[in-house]
C-alpha cells in the first residue's frame, strides 16, 4: 500500500524496471521516465488519440492508463516501428511520408499505432473499415483524406511484402 | 490534467479485494475501484474524482470469463468490451448486446474498458443500461455479506449512480439468450462515430401471425438513466407491423419523454425529436429481423 510502486515492463523490446508514483500515467511514464517523446499527449483525457500505443499488441490510450497498470506488459510505441537493424522506416511510416499523411505531425504517432493494429488484424480493410478504425484519432491539419490514402498505401505495401 | 495523488492497491483475489474495500471504508478512506480506467482516468485527470485510494481489479483472477450457463450468458465484469465484441457466443446468442458493444467508443477504448465498468459507471448516454433494461439483465455483486443479484430495473438509480453499495464489487452481468425469432435493433445519433450518444434507442420486437405481440423499447442519452418507453411499447401490442404503426410508436415515444436532457450539442426538443425518429427506424430494422 503506497503512492509509489515498482513496475517491470518491456517497451519496444527492451525491459525496464522503475519505481513510479501510482498517479503517473503511462503516457507521462513513457515520455518523462523513458524519454521516448514520440508518444504525444494532446488532451490527456481520452479524446484525441495522439497518445495511442500498443499494450500487449492491442491499441490503447496511454493517457487513460496508469503506469502501474502496465506492470508486466509488453508495450510498443511509435519508436518501435522503425527497423532496429537497418534503421529503415516501417512501411506504415513510409506510406505516411509518401502520401502526405501528416502536416504538423502531432497526431501522427497515434494514427500510425492505430493503423498498426488495424493492418495486423485486417490486412485488406475497406474504406469504411479504415474510417471506423481511425475514428478515435483526431487530426486538426490534414482533413483526413491523405491519412486514408496513407493507410491504403501501407496496406498495399504490407500485403505485397507478405506475398513476396 | 494530472490525477491527484492516491494510494494504489492491486489485490490478488476477490476475497482480498472485498476485505480491503471494507477496511478502507471502515477507516473512512474514500476508495474507488479501478477497472479499465476508460471513464475513471478522465475523471481523475480533470479531478472531478479525487479518491484517496484506488483498488485495481486487474490481478483478481476469474472475473473475465464469458460463458453460457443455465440458459443465460454470463460475462465477467472484468472482461474487456473487445472480448465481448469478439465472442462468438455473444454474437450468435445475444446479437443485441453484441451490436451495442460495437457502438461503445473506439477500439482503443473497447480494448481496455471492461464490460462491468460501463454498468458500474452508469453513464445515462451509455448503450448498455438501455440494453440491460429491455433484456432484464441481472447484475451480480459481491460484498462483505456475500453475493447478491440485482435486476437491471433496480440497478440504475440515477445519473452515474447504481444500487451497488460502497465496498461491493460488480463481478458478473447476466443476460438471457435472445429467443429465436425475436427482432432487435439499436440505433443512436452521435456527434462523431464512437462518441457517447446524444440520443439512442434499443429495442426487441416479437411478431406472431402478422401482429406485434411484444415490444420492449428503451432510450438512452435523454434522461438521468436509460428509460423504458412503455407507452410506445403499449401502442404496438396487437398492431400490424408497418410504417404506420411504427411512426405512431415513434410519436408516442417522443411525447412520453418527460423532460429530456439539454446541452450545448442537443436541446431537449431535438433529443425528443431524435427519440421519435430512432424508435421508428429501429422498429423497421427489428421487424426485418423478426421471424
Ligand atoms: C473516447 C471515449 C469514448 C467513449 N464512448 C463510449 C460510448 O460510446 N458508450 C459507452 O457506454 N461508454 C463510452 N466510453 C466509456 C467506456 O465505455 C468505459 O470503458 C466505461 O464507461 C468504464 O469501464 P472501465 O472498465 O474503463 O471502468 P473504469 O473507468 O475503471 O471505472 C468506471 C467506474 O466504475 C467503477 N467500477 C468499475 N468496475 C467496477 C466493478 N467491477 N465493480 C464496482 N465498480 C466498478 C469505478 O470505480 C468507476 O467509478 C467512452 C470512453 C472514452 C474515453
Ligand atoms: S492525449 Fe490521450 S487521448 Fe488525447
Ligand atoms: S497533422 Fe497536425 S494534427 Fe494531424
Amino acid at each position: 500500500m503506497s503512492t509509489r510502486q515498482t513496475i517491470r515492463l518491456t517497451v519496444n523490446g527492451k525491459p525496464y524496471e522503475r519505481e513510479v508514483e501510482a498517479r503517473l500515467t503511462l503516457a507521462d511514464f513513457i515520455r518523462h521516465e523513458l524519454h521516448l517523446g514520440g508518444t504525444h499527449v494532446g488532451c490527456e483525457h481520452g479524446i484525441c488519440g495522439a497518445c495511442t500505443i500498443l499494450i500487449d499488441g492491442s491499441s490503447a490510450r496511454a493517457c487513460l492508463t496508469l503506469a502501474v497498470q502496465a506492470d508486466g506488459a509488453n508495450i510498443t510505441t511509435v519508436e518501435g516501428l522503425r527497423n532496429r537493424e537497418t534503421g529503415q522506416l516501417h512501411p506504415i511510416q513510409q506510406a505516411f511520408v509518401e502520401a502526405h499523411g501528416l502536416q504538423c505531425g502531432f497526431c501522427t504517432p497515434g494514427f500510425m499505432m492505430t493503423t498498426l493494429e488495424l493492418l495486423g488484424e485486417n490486412p485488406d480493410p475497406s474504406d469504411d473499415e479504415i474510417k471506423e478504425a481511425l475514428g478515435g484519432n483526431l487530426c486538426r491539419c490534414t482533413g483526413y483524406q491523405s491519412i486514408l490514402d496513407s493507410v491504403r498505401l501501407a496496406a498495399r505495401r504490407l500485403q505485397s511484402a507478405s506475398a513476396a | 490534467m494530472k490525477p491527484a495523488p492516491f494510494d494504489y492497491h492491486a489485490p490478488t483475489s476477490l476475497a482480498e479485494a472485498v476485505a480491503l474495500l471494507a477496511r478502507l471504508d471502515d477507516e473512512g478512506c474514500d476508495a474507488k475501484i479501478l477497472a479499465g480506467g476508460q471513464s475513471l482516468m478522465p475523471m481523475l485527470a480533470m479531478r472531478v474524482a479525487r479518491p484517496e485510494a484506488l483498488v485495481d481489479l486487474r490481478r483478481v483472477p476469474g472475473l473475465d470469463a464469458i460463458r453460457l450457463q443455465d440458459g443465460y450468458i454470463a460475462i465477467g465484469a472484468m472482461a474487456s468490451k473487445r472480448a465481448a465484441e469478439l465472442s462468438e457466443l455473444v454474437r450468435e446468442k445475444q446479437p443485441l448486446f453484441h451490436a451495442a458493444t460495437r457502438l461503445v467508443g473506439h477500439q482503443q477504448i473497447r480494448n481496455r474498458g471492461s464490460v462491468g465498468g460501463s454498468f458500474a459507471h452508469a453513464d445515462p448516454a451509455s448503450e448498455y443500461p438501455a440494453v440491460a433494461l429491455i433484456l432484464d439483465m441481472q447484475m451480480v455483486a459481491t460484498g462483505p455479506d456475500g453475493e447478491r443479484v440485482i435486476p437491471a430495473d433496480e440497478f440504475f438509480v440515477t445519473y452515474m449512480t447504481t444500487a451497488l453499495e460502497a465496498g461491493e464489487i460488480l463481478t458478473e452481468v447476466r443476460m438471457p439468450v435472445l429467443p429465436t425469432g425475436s427482432g432487435w435493433a439499436i440505433q443512436e445519433i452521435t456527434r462523431r462515430n464512437g462518441d457517447l450518444a446524444l440520443a439512442g434507442v434499443a429495442l426487441t420486437l416479437r411478431l406472431e401471425a402478422g401482429r406485434c405481440t411484444d415490444a420492449r423499447i428503451a432510450a438512452f442519452g435523454v434522461d438521468a438513466t436509460a428509460v423504458r418507453l412503455t407507452a410506445a411499447e403499449d401502442s404496438l401490442r396487437g398492431a400490424v407491423p408497418n410504417s404506420e404503426s411504427f411512426a405512431r410508436a415513434g410519436a408516442t415515444a417522443a411525447a412520453s419523454l418527460g423532460d429530456p436532457m439539454s446541452c450545448i450539442h442537443a436541446s431537449a426538443d431535438y433529443r425528443r425529436h431524435l427519440v421519435g425518429t430512432l424508435v421508428e427506424r429501429a422498429l423497421a430494422e427489428a421487424a426485418a429481423r423478426a421471424r
